[in-house]
Formats: C-alpha cells, sequence, structure tokens
C-alpha cells in the first residue's frame, strides 16, 4: 500500500515537509520524484498526524511542489551478501564499480540496535599493527573503537592504510591457517576528496586488500545529507560479515568531521535550540550509535574494530567533535603536526595518545611480560624530556644536570628511533619492545622506577656490554 | 521494572507526533511522571509534559516506525523499581530490566518492546521471621531476614507507606517474593517485594553528619582527601584522565556493605568488563565475591537516551533501599555529565527554554536533588544507614567552569580534580593535589587518630606541606633549571618527587598496588618523612645532594607500594636510610 502524496508544503535546505492523510512512521524511507523523473530518497525525521518532516539524502534541488512523496513502510534497509566483500559502493549503498548488482542474502535496518553489555565479550586479544608507537604504547585490540585524532593536512591516511595493511592477530603455535588472522575492511568515506578516494583506491589495489574489502564512497561533492547514513550501511555491514559470517572486521570510517558537519546541517535545517559551536544537543547520543557498534559478542566468531578519523578544526581537541569522540570511544591516537615537519613517519605524539584496552591486553601470553613496564617507563621518561625541551630553550643545554641532559637525549632518540619508521616498515611486538629496552638502557638502572626488578635484570642493556658488543 | 507485573492500564490515548524518543499523545488521562505504553509494541514511556488534551511523553525505547494514529495505554502508576532480594549480583538495564532476561528473550542486541520485572518472580528465598504474633510493627520495621547473597542479609521492612499495627500472623520457609509473609490486624500484607516511586526518596528521620571514612585503599584519597560514609564527591575530569578506573577502584575496594554502581552513558565494554571482573574479585575484608554485594546497572551510551536520564534514580532508590536495612551503601555514578546531557536531549525536543550552554533551567535543582539523597541517615526503623554518592563528571574540553561541573561543585564536598597531565605522564590515579578538595578531613580526623595512628594528621599535613612548597619551587626551576636553586630547596623537591612517585602513584593494576590499607598508608608517608628528616640532617653535616639521593636505600622507596609484608619491609627500609645516611658525614 505505497500511498502517493502531491502534498509538499515546504522545501528547506535539505529538509521536505508533506502533508499527509494516514500515518507514517518514524524513521521510515521515502522515494520523491521531481518533475524530471529522477527518484530522490529520504527519511522521516518528524511525524505528525498532519504533516511529516523528511530529510532527503540527495539534497532537495530539483524538487519542487509538485513533485510525487512515496513512503515505502519501511525503515533504511541494507542488502547484505558475503558477496559485498571485493565491492565499492556509493554512500548511499548503490554499486559503482560496474559490478553486477548485489542480491542480498538478507535486508537489515541500518539504525542497528545496541549489543547488551551482557553479551559482549570483552576485547583483550592484541592486533600488531607493526607500527611502534601504536603496539608498544597505545595497544590496539580486536574489538576496540580508538580513533585517529588528526588536523588537516596531516597524513592520517597514511597511518589508517599501513595499519589496516599491517594489521594482524599473531597466531599461536599450534599453527592455524593465515587467513583466519587476517582482517576484513570496511572502508566508510564522508565527503573526502576524490583525489584522496584515489589514493585509498589505489593501496588497496595495490595490495590487494580489495578483495577483502567493502568501500562505501561518499565523497566531497556528492550531497551531504547521505553521509549520515553511510558510516550506519558500513556498520551494519561490519556486524554481519563479523557476527554472522564470523570474519574479524576493522572499520575505517573517514571523516568523522564531515559527517558531524552534516548533522549539524541538518539541525540547523530543523531549526532545533544548538548545543555547543551550532552542533546539535544529541550530537554525543548520535556518535555513540556508530562508535558503540564496535565490540565482540559472547559465542561469535568474528569482532568489529573500528578506527575513527577525524580532523580537528585548528588542531583543537576541546572542539564538540574530538571531545565527544574522546568520552565515546577507547582511547585516541594524536598525529601531530610538529613531528609531522620533523619528518617523522609516523607522526603519533604517543603523549595525549591513550588505548584503554591496553592493559587487559599485553603481558605475559598476549604480548610479552614486559610490555607493560616498558611503555610505562618509556612515558614517563619521554614526559620528564619534553618538559626539559622548554627549559633549554631558556637556560641551554650546558646549564642542565648530566641526568637532564641524559633525558633530553632519550626524548630526541625515542622520536627519530622509536616513533620514526617509515609507511612500509612493519615491526613486530618483539622488535618493539627490545627497541623500547635498547632506549631506555641509556638512561641509568636506578632511573627505571616503573619496572621490575626482575625484568631489569633481564632486559636491561648494560651500557659497556652494548658498547664491546659493537 | 515492575510495570511488567501492573498489566491494567487506566486509560488509552492516540499518538499525535513522533520526534525521537518524544512522543505526543492525544485523549490520554495521565498524571505528571505516569508510565505508559507507546504504540503498537508497548514501548515504555513516561509523561513529562501535559498541555491541554496533548501529552508529551519521553519514551524509553527506540521510536524507528512508530506512527501517528497508534495508540498510548497509561498505567497509572510513576516509574517505580521493585525492592526485594535478588537485587545484589544483578545487572540492570536503565529502568531495572534484568539484562541478562532481556539477553535471554531477544539475544545479543537489544530489541524493543520486551519488558521483564526487576526482581525474579518465581525464584523462591528462605524468609526466617523476626517478629512474632502479637508484635506491633511500624512503617519501616524489620519483619525478617533473608540470606540474599553470601555476603549480604537482606532485610524484609514494613513499606515505609504502609500503617503499622499487631501483627496477626507470620509464616517462615520458602516463598516467592509476591507470597505475603507477614499480615497486620489492620489487613495490611507484607510481601518481600516492595514497589517504591524512583523520583522520590525514600523517608528517614534525620540526617546526621557522618564521621566515619568511606576507606577506599586509594592512598591518595584515604591519605589527602577523604571522602565519610554519607558523603558526596564529584570526580571531573577530561577523556583520557582515568575517570572510570577511578570509579571501579572505589566500587572494587571501597569499604561500604554495597555497591550500586550506574554506568551512565557510558561505554559497553567498560560494563562488560566491570560484569566480567567482579564476580572473580574478593573483597578484602570478607573474602568473598565482590558482586554478592553489588547491584549494577548499565545504560550505555548508544542505550535510549530517556532512559539514561532515569537511570541515576534506579540507582539511588536501591540504594536508598539498603539503606533503610541499616547498610553503608556507596554509589557511584558513571558518569553524570551524560545524564544532564539526556536532560538536555529532553529538554530540547520540548523546545523548552534553554539556560546555559543549552542545558535545561532545572539542571541545579535536578543535580542537587540527586546529590542530597546522599548522606548518613537515622531510618525510621531506629537503625543508622548511609549513602556516599561519588559522581564523575565529563567536563568538555576538560574546561571545569561548564555548567555540570560548578553546579555539581555547589554541592558535593569532596573534590577529586582529575588531570590530564598527569595522565599523559602515566601518573595515575591522576589527581591533583594541589586543585583537588576534602571537606570532611576535620570530622574525619578523629577516626584516623584512634584507628590508624594518633599522628595521622600531622603526617598527611607535613606532605601537603611538601607539596605545596615543591608547587612553588616548581615556578623558578621552569625559569632557572633546577641546579640552580639553594641545596635545600632541590632536597625538597627530592623528597615531593618520593611523596609524588612512591606514595601518591599507585597502580590500580598490580595485584598488592591495587589496595592499599590505612596503615600502609600511614606507614609508608612516615618512611618518606623518615628520610626527609634524615636527609636534611645530612646536608646540614655538609653532604652535597647529588651524595643524599645516590644512598642505595633511597629508590626505594619507590617499591614499598608493591610489597605485601610491607612492616617488615618499611621498618628495615627506615633503618637502611638511617645507616646509609649517617654513614656519609
Amino acid at each position: 500500500m505505497q500511498k502517493e502524496y502531491k502534498t509538499i508544503t515546504e522545501i528547506s535546505g535539505p529538509l521536505v515537509f508533506a502533508e499527509i492523510d494516514e500515518p507514517v512512521g518514524y524513521d521510515e524511507i521515502v522515494e520523491i520524484e521531481t518533475p524530471s523523473g529522477e527518484t530522490r530518497r529520504g527519511q522521516v525525521l518528524e511525524t505528525t498526524s498532519e504533516y511529516v518532516a523528511i530529510q532527503v539524502f540527495e539534497g532537495t534541488s530539483g524538487i519542487d511542489r509538485n513533485s510525487s512523496v512515496r513512503f515505502l513502510g519501511e525503515t533504511l534497509q541494507m542488502p547484505l551478501t558475503e558477496e559485498l566483500l571485493g565491492r565499492v559502493l556509493s554512500g548511499s549503498g548503490e554499486p559503482i564499480d560496474g559490478g553486477p548488482e548485489i542480491e542480498p542474502d538478507e535486508e537489515r535496518p541500518i539504525v542497528g540496535a545496541a549489543i547488551n553489555p551482557t553479551a559482549r565479550e570483552y576485547p583483550e586479544e592484541f592486533i600488531q599493527t607493526g607500527v611502534s608507537a601504536v603496539d608498544g604504547m597505545n595497544t590496539l585490540v580486536r574489538g576496540q573503537k580508538l580513533p585517529i585524532f588528526s588536523g588537516s593536512g596531516l597524513p592520517h591516511n597514511d597511518l589508517a592504510l599501513q595499519i589496516a595493511r599491517q594489521a594482524t592477530v599473531p597466531e599461536e603455535e599450534d599453527g592455524g591457517d593465515d587467513e583466519g588472522s587476517e582482517f576484513a575492511v570496511i572502508f566508510g568515506a564522508m565527503g573526502i576528496t576524490a583525489e584522496e578516494a584515489n589514493e585509498f583506491m589505489d593501496d588497496f589495489e595495490r595490495t590487494g586488500a580489495l578483495e577483502r574489502s567493502v568501500v562505501f564512497m561518499n565523497l566531497a561533492d556528492d550531497p551531504a545529507v547521505e553521509r549520515t547514513v553511510t558510516p550506519r550501511l558500513a556498520l551494519t555491514t561490519a556486524e554481519y560479515l563479523a557476527f554472522d559470517k564470523g570474519y574479524h572486521v576493522l572499520v575505517i570510517l573517514t571523516d568523522m568531521t564531515n559527517y558531524c558537519e552534516a548533522l549539524r546541517e541538518i539541525g540547523a535545517a530543523r531549526e532545533e535550540v544548538p548545543g555547543r559551536r551550532g552542533y546539535p544537543g544529541y550530537m554525543y547520543t548520535d556518535l555513540a550509535t556508530l562508535y558503540e557498534r564496535a565490540g565482540r559478542i559472547e559465542g561469535r566468531e568474528g569482532s568489529v574494530t573500528q578506527i575513527p578519523i577525524l580532523t580537528m578544526p585548528g588542531d583543537d581537541d576541546t572542539h564538540p567533535i574530538p571531545d565527544l569522540t574522546g568520552y565515546i570511544t577507547e582511547g585516541q591516537i594524536y598525529i601531530d603536526r610538529d613531528l609531522n615537519s620533523q619528518g617523522i613517519e609516523p607522526p603519533v605524539n604517543v603523549l595525549p595518545s591513550l588505548s584503554r584496552l591496553m592493559d587487559d591486553g599485553i603481558g605475559e601470553g598476549l604480548t610479552r611480560e614486559d610490555h607493560a613496564d616498558v611503555s610505562d617507563q618509556l612515558y614517563a621518561a619521554y614526559a620528564e624530556g619534553e618538559d626539559l625541551r622548554d627549559l633549554v630553550n631558556i637556560v641551554g643545554r650546558e646549564a642542565l644536570s648530566e641526568r637532564d641532559n641524559k633525558y633530553l637525549d632519550f626524548a630526541d632518540a625515542f622520536e627519530t628511533e622509536f616513533v620514526q619508521q617509515g609507511y612500509d616498515t612493519n615491526r613486530d611486538i618483539d622488535e618493539t619492545l627490545d627497541l623500547g629496552w635498547e632506549l631506555l638502557s641509556e638512561l641509568p638502572k636506578e632511573e627505571l622506577n616503573r619496572i621490575d626488578e626482575e625484568l631489569i635484570e633481564e632486559y636491561y642493556v648494560e651500557t659497556e656490554a652494548a658498547q664491546t658488543a659493537d | 521494572m515492575s510495570q511488567a507485573t501492573a498489566t491494567e492500564t487506566t486509560s488509552e490515548g492516540v499518538i499525535e507526533s513522533v520526534s525521537g524518543p518524544v512522543v505526543t499523545a492525544v485523549d490520554l488521562d495521565a498524571r505528571m511522571n505516569d508510565v505508559v505504553y507507546v504504540g503498537e509494541e508497548g514501548l515504555m514511556g513516561e509523561v513529562i509534559e501535559i498541555e491541554g488534551n496533548l501529552t508529551t511523553i519521553q519514551v524509553y525505547e527506540e521510536t524507528s516506525d512508530v506512527a501517528p494514529g497508534e495508540p498510548v495505554a497509561n498505567t497509572g502508576e510513576p516509574l517505580s523499581v521493585d525492592l526485594g532480594p535478588g537485587m545484589m549480583d544483578s545487572i540492570y538495564d536503565g529502568v531495572q530490566r534484568p539484562l541478562d532476561v532481556l539477553e535471554e528473550q531477544m539475544g545479543a542486541f537489544l530489541d524493543r518492546g520486551v519488558d521483564a520485572p526487576g526482581i525474579d518472580l518465581e525464584k523462591t528465598w528462605e524468609f526466617n521471621p523476626e517478629v512474632e504474633e502479637g508484635d506491633e510493627v511500624s512503617a519501616g520495621d524489620v519483619v525478617g531476614i533473608v540470606p540474599e547473597t553470601e555476603s549480604i542479609d537482606h532485610k524484609v521492612l514494613v513499606p515505609p507507606d504502609y500503617e503499622g499495627g499487631e501483627v496477626t500472623s507470620v509464616e517462615s520457609g520458602n516463598f516467592n517474593v509476591d507470597e505475603t509473609v507477614v499480615e497486620l490486624d489492620n489487613g495490611e500484607e507484607i510481601q518481600m517485594r516492595q514497589q517504591w516511586p524512583v523520583r522520590e526518596p525514600r523517608p528517614t528521620v534525620e540526617k546526621e553528619t557522618p564521621t566515619t571514612p568511606l576507606v577506599s585503599g586509594q592512598r591518595v584519597l584515604d591519605g589527602l582527601f577523604p571522602i565519610a560514609k554519607g558523603g558526596t564527591a564529584a570526580i571531573p575530569g577530561p577523556f583520557g584522565s582515568g575517570k572510570t578506573v577511578t570509579q571501579h577502584q572505589l566500587a572494587k575496594w571501597a569499604d561500604a556493605d554495597i555497591v550500586v554502581y550506574v554506568g551512565c552513558g557510558e561505554r559497553g565494554n567498560e560494563m562488560t568488563e566491570v560484569i566480567e571482573d567482579f564476580p572473580e574479585l574478593e573483597d578484602p575484608k570478607t573474602g568473598k565475591p565482590l558482586m554478592s554485594r553489588t547491584c549494577l546497572i548499565a545504560n550505555t551510551s548508544n542505550m535510549p537516551v530517556a532512559a539514561r536520564e532515569s537511570c541515576v534514580y534506579t540507582g539511588i532508590t536501591i540504594a536508598e533501599y539498603y539503606r533503610d536495612m541499616g547498610y553503608d551503601v556507596a554509589l557511584m555514578a558513571d558518569s553524570t555529565s551524560r545524564w544532564a546531557e539526556a536532560m538536555r536531549e529532553i529538554s530540547s525536543r520540548l523546545e523548552e527554554m534553554p539556560g546555559e550552554e543549552g542545558y535545561p533551567a532545572y539542571l541545579a535543582a535536578r543535580l542537587s536533588e540527586f546529590y542530597e539523597r546522599a548522606g548518613k541517615f537515622q531510618n525510621i526503623n531506629g537503625s543508622e544507614g548511609s549513602i556516599s554518592v561519588i559522581g564523575a563528571v565529563s567536563p568538555p574540553g576538560g574546561d571545569f567552569s561548564e555548567p555540570v561541573t560548578q553546579n555539581t561543585l555547589r554541592i558535593v564536598k569532596c573534590f577529586w580534580a582529575l588531570d590530564a597531565d598527569l595522565a599523559e605522564r602515566r601518573h595515575f590515579p591522576s589527581i591533583n593535589w594541589n586543585e583537588s578538595y576534602s571537606l570532611y578531613k576535620e570530622q574525619l580526623d578523629p577516626w584516623w587518630r584512634e584507628n590508624v595512628h594518633e599522628e595521622f594528621p600531622e603526617v598527611r599535613q607535613w606532605a601537603v606541606d611538601v607539596l605545596d612548597e615543591e608547587a612553588e619551587l616548581q615556578e623558578i626551576v621552569q625559569l632557572v633549571g633546577k641546579d640552580a636553586l639553594p641545596e635545600d630547596q632541590q632536597l625538597t623537591l627530592e623528597v615531593a618527587r618520593y611523596i609524588r612517585e612512591g606514595w601518591l602513584q599507585q597502580n590500580a593494576f598490580h595485584d598488592v598496588d591495587t589496595y592499599c590499607e590505612p596503615e600502609k598508608t600511614y606507614l609508608m608517608l612516615t618512611a618518606i618523612q623518615h628520610f626527609s628528616e634524615e636527609a636534611f640532617d645530612a646536608l646540614e653535616a655538609g653532604v652535597p645532594v647529588e651524595e643524599i639521593i645516590d644512598v642505595d636505600a633511597v629508590p626505594q622507596l619507590n617499591r614499598m607500594n608493591t610489597q605485601e609484608d610491607f612492616e617488615a619491609y618499611i621498618s628495615e627500609l627506615k633503618d637502611d636510610l638511617s645507616d646509609q645516611l649517617r654513614e656519609k658525614y
């Protein structure tokens, strides 16, 4: 019973208001046909017994008051099948790679339900990304959501690609097949430039990653409102592959800032009372319905791990987008402009970075017994070196004690040897930790107060010994 | 949720409009805060505004596909919780639906339109009467005891809204929660289950001044910024500064009888961690599983926003019920900012005139109403019980001048300021000792003197003075470097460093260090004070600072925290310090 109306009363920005005489459900999907025969899709944002407010995904230009409005009687669904792997879809889920139509095994509403906390399994399987600044200092685990906080013009995409390329879960000795530890990658692009998109696609094709990927592309010149749907399509696909088909899925969403801008645009068009900086007051809840769709479920094979990327306007992490994100996600990785201009690849600033799930994913049997202590000590020592840099600018290096100078050297070495590795180097966790010990061994033993004495005995590289070894 | 059992409805209306969690209905005869069922699926909601024939409802579930014209049914009851045995060792959503029951009924994902009673109506409990026929009982009195979990004896109380009278019949044995166990001469029947509206505080006789600390086993809290049993505290901090770990530590180790942990709008995986961890942890006092004294309320950030608004009320009502039994209850709310944001979201959907930063004008009133339900009370049955409330605050951008932090600080008496800088250098718990305060210090000092050590307040004051001096000296060091300071000030900095690194820092993930008993807190600090005294003596005798801090025993001050046999270790360390330092001159 698809009733058709020609009762549009108002068109404003991305919104269309239409009068109705039969009830329409909240969130229902709408098709609007313009006089020129084009079909636009939209969603019901508000419904009353007299009128509905419709948010049009593909933009409202070309719609007039004589356009016809059809309510489909269902909420937005994502067609799902394992065959989606290897496909490139538009931001609203239509194939754009010239391949065949998608023949879904089933369809699911894209809104997604919350995972019951009692059904979740706590994430604690170490993912080796091969990036020291991540593995050593801010370890990622399966089922985590760990965003990259970046700024315009910084190489966050290179880091994301490197992680997508290298991420594996080290299999236990009894050797399963290699396939088991590889990730399926779901890539949700929101408002990125065509050039950035090419960069991603080239990399996917070059490394053969496309075969195990599903790509959703909403480019910078695609309609903004569509961006509110893209991540939900991507996550619905991810949940299907993970929890129904047993894949370990890595979801990369870029750029969340564009998503939030789209939310603000809709909020403004609806004349809502704005929250901070004009973003809607429900942005926290809205973002949570995306980010919380990461995790593991007890008794199911797969997992959804999320790496959302966002560019902080003005590199300001108190801006509502990074701020609300940080409160929902399980940590964050900061890309730093200064380190980038020094040529550090990847320019990860570990000090403000954090992985909340790290503590349970590392240690004996998971990574290595000394991991937690080494990372703590590296943090503390690097923080101390960083502090001293300010002082050096004022009083000069000569005025500092020998101890202080050691910390300064340590901080430099940490950046140029530990963080710096290039986008093509894949370091396993042992290499990363050994490198950490090499740097720590430049400090006197007594300074290593975060590390258990036994571990110091085992791993500390005595300087003389190191010299003779050279 | 108790409404699951109240199947009768008093009136029916029709949906007029739907916008996210806010639904309006016409022709509904309802009072404010009545619970209603919305739409064909019967989604639970609460009346929040009445304007002529139009009733506005906040819905506790997702409203996709709900359409105008669908029915709304009123239960005629305010939002209430079920109170009775079985709440300990449970995990609820924001409207007291047990999450494990929901999982059985609808699988791993939370569907909607499913209702479940807050406590198991089938299960039988062993009721041991405390009254006999002919006894006079009044409201609030204990009529029997039910062994609820291995650590908690659940006291069955005469509901506070009963008149009371003479007991005419008493049962003993195993019953389910709805069977009458005691009858009174005025016809009142007492079951093990009672209900109470969440937005109304349960009655008490009076509020008293708390004089016992809630010992948390965290050195920085017990030592510097103690909270009383019956006190209120706020933990504000930017993301990543350790609010949740601090809350978890308190839930694990605080010496309360009962812990109610409200996860309000936070991460799903964090709640899972609690669910997985707590059953394996032991109460340091009783050696019994921590879950057996814990009730969890989880409304994660992606669960419906209206249920987030109600979850703190659900939590505090449960806390009050156990307080009435004479228990000391600690309630952790993580985070109250999410609760405030839920209010803001609902308020903006109602198009109310916003106050500061879009929050509703009644924000301050709601916050103070909530925190005022904490305190040490004399109950109506003559017993004493307390509720300590510890609320995490998540200020946007870590800016403490925002409305939720500011309005909270006007009410609470402990302020534990988390500091992103400390967190960045992995100083945990990252509680800033210069900004934080506790207004309970004086009233708790007698307890410390009596139960830990006569000198405790003096030693603490010494530590505070050293830290203050360090803060001042650091400003100079930032300008001229440490080596430009006179020797005695350099030594003060070293002493302060050991207070920070050896005493204030505490590793929540270390088996021994995670919990520090008050004696150890005190002894560790005396060791550092001992070092300070000996070191200054040596300095006066002409030993340079470099040599003093180079003494072998000194770095061991940073290892006291992980010693299980701390008494022996600390006394040996003190001797070593004296010997080795005196050797130098």
